[in-house]
């Protein structure tokens, strides 16, 4: 895995550039060259991505490709990760967020739902005003209104309104994947990176939250990590398909699963025929 | 799973024998079980036999000369007394609180803050080294602890303050502090460990600051064995015996000022049980402040325990 990275791969081209997107969407995301190595050992490699702004990005590949350590470089993870190093630079809104000193503000903007949901051990109402706490905000009606305007659009209001003093890792599993979506919308952010969300929870959840992200989508942009697939063809609009740290190819979803494809890794993962 | 059941049903005789028989792995687990459930039980066998062997010596005095609001309303403790013993407890319960509260006021701040440094912050070998330190502080004998109050703390008091003596509330506060933070910083960095790494990514994704995510998160996630590490550190000052005699000075006396001399109530029954007759009223008055001292502890596991079930029916 390590050689392979390391050695000159006889398919380590270029990617080919990501098709601009019709619609005059700005740019969102602009990541050039980025690189990540953990202990000098290197999880990504020379990674060039444009993301624009209201779309769903999704980004597929087998385990140990990279897409994970790509997310937690945007939202700056890396900070507290002495392991981690990350060179290249990542543009968001046009500014290098390397350069960046008060991450937190980034963070701020950007929200983040993890593979296994995180309920914290508080109730599900402080769960929801937390960040909207974290940045000073205080007045109890606006939090009742942030905390039933996040939970509604996360699908879980019905289902929570009348235990929201209840502890919020007392609910279940698609629940709490649920209040960990409605906690990353409580700060109102531009970018929603949702990293394998579906793995601890049921079909009918996941379409549900599926649902709820096409709603999104009108607002705010989408980073869809998935090893589904057929998830990111329901969903996404371009797809990344990210192999061995590297990423092999980018394009519109419905090209690439009609077939549209210029490297055969990507023909098989999508066919199915490894991953 | 069919294929085994099947092939269960169709065993014969002897395949069936084999299976009823009992071997060494059976008696092995039986035994295991026994000697693991008899090291269970003995825990509450010895608190029960404990109780009623300090209830038991005591009883004669709390049928015969205790008086209620004397034991615990009068401060005079003098059983020695030729006319007239006295068995008032006030003067012992006020040292005792005083000297565990003023230990308490330091060493809960001080040992969280610690324990947050070397749980959150710390890494590599300041945090190895840090945890071998507290740990080898927790190790350093009582009685090596009351001789630093006498030798060191003592001059060094009565130089700062200017106070006749050394030997009082402030001395053997500071010094149960130091005794009881190690402990209470080994646990309650143990609380902060227990709290999963992705609470705390959950909470700087959200733009949490380092302190936020400690305040906010951790903090109130590992609320239960932080109270746990209080109460350790409590339950540790009422029960100190040695370092507390050696340093406050072991007088009676109901305390204006921390710079006043206390008498502990561990203290008095070290110091006075050795001299007394075996069975009279001022032997049996020891073993009824050991009944007292019991009670507390008791009470304040309890509710410690309320407590802790309380915040997680929530």
């Amino acid at each position: 895995m390590v050689e392979a990275l390391t050695q000159n791969h006889p398919y380590d081209t270029v990617p080919k550039q990501a098709p601009t997107k019709p619609s005059s969407s700005p740019v969102k995301l602009d990541i050039r060259n980025l690189s990540i190595s953990y202990n000098g050992i290197p999880a990504l490699v020379g990674v060039n991505l444009k993301i624009y702004e209201n779309e769903i990005f999704g980004i597929i590949g087998p385990a140990n490709s990279g897409k994970t350590s790509l997310l937690k470089a945007l939202n700056r993870m890396d900070m507290f990760d002495s392991a981690m190093t990350v060179s290249g630079e990542i543009l968001f809104d046009g500014y290098n967020i390397q350069r960046w000193r008060n991450v937190y503000a980034l963070r701020r903007r950007i929200g983040v739902v993890f593979p296994l949901p995180v309920g914290l051990p508080m109730t599900v109402y402080d769960n929801v005003a937390l960040a909207p706490r974290l940045s000073g905000i205080n007045n109890k009606a606006e939090l009742d209104e942030t905390v039933e305007r996040c939970l509604k659009r996360a699908a879980l209001w019905d289902e929570v309104k009348d235990r929201l003093q209840s502890l919020g890792s007392l609910l279940s599993g698609g629940q709490q994947q649920r209040l960990t979506i409605a906690r990353a919308l409580s700060q109102n952010p531009d970018l929603l990176m949702l990293d394998e969300f579906s793995i601890a929870v049921d079909p009918v959840t996941t379409m549900r939250i599926e649902d709820v992200l096409k709603e999104l989508k009108r607002e705010m942009t989408i980073i869809l990590v998935t090893n589904l697939t057929q998830q990111a063809h329901r969903l996404a609009e371009r797809i990344a398909f990210f192999m061995n740290g590297t990423c092999i190819e980018i394009g519109d979803t419905e090209s690439m699963f009609s077939g549209n494809v210029t490297d055969n890794r990507t023909a098989d993962y999508i066919a199915g025929r490894f991953g | 799973m069919t294929g085994t059941v099947r092939s269960l049903a169709a065993a014969t005789p002897s395949a069936r024998k084999q299976l009823d028989q009992l071997d060494r792995a059976w008696y092995i687990d039986k035994i295991v079980q026994f000697i693991v459930f008899a090291s269970g039980i003995s825990a509450i066998i010895f608190i029960v036999g404990i109780f009623i062997f300090v209830t038991k010596e005591g009883f004669g005095f709390i049928l015969g000369a205790f008086d209620f609001a004397e034991f615990f309303g009068s401060p005079r403790w003098k059983p020695t007394s030729e006319y007239n013993p006295t068995y008032g407890i006030l003067a012992l319960i006020a040292g005792t609180a005083s000297v565990t509260g003023l230990a308490m006021l330091i060493a809960i701040p001080f040992s969280i803050g610690a324990a947050i440094y070397v749980a959150e912050f710390a890494t590599g070998k300041t945090r190895e080294a840090l945890k071998v330190l507290v740990e080898l502080l927790a190790a350093i004998p009582s009685v090596v602890w009351g001789f630093i109050a006498l030798s060191l703390m003592n001059p060094l008091i009565i130089e700062l303050f200017d106070v006749p003596v050394g030997l009082n509330i402030l001395n053997a506060g500071i010094i149960l502090a130091l005794m009881a933070a190690p402990i209470m910083t080994s646990i309650a960095e143990d609380a902060l460990k227990a709290v999963p790494d992705r609470y705390r990514e959950a909470a700087e994704a959200l733009g949490a600051t380092r302190w936020q995510v400690i305040s906010k998160v951790v903090l109130p996630a590992a609320k239960n064995g932080l109270l746990g590490a209080v109460l350790l550190g409590v339950g540790r000052g009422f029960g100190e015996t040695m370092a507390v005699l050696m340093a406050t000075g072991h007088s009676i006396n109901l305390p204006d000022s921390i710079f006043d001399s206390v008498r502990a109530l561990t203290a008095t029954i070290a110091s006075e049980l050795g001299e007394t007759v075996v069975g009279s009223d001022h032997y049996q008055a020891l073993f009824t402040i050991g009944i007292f001292l019991f009670l507390i502890t008791f009470v304040i596991n309890l509710c410690a325990d309320l407590v802790v079930r309380g915040i997680g029916k929530v």
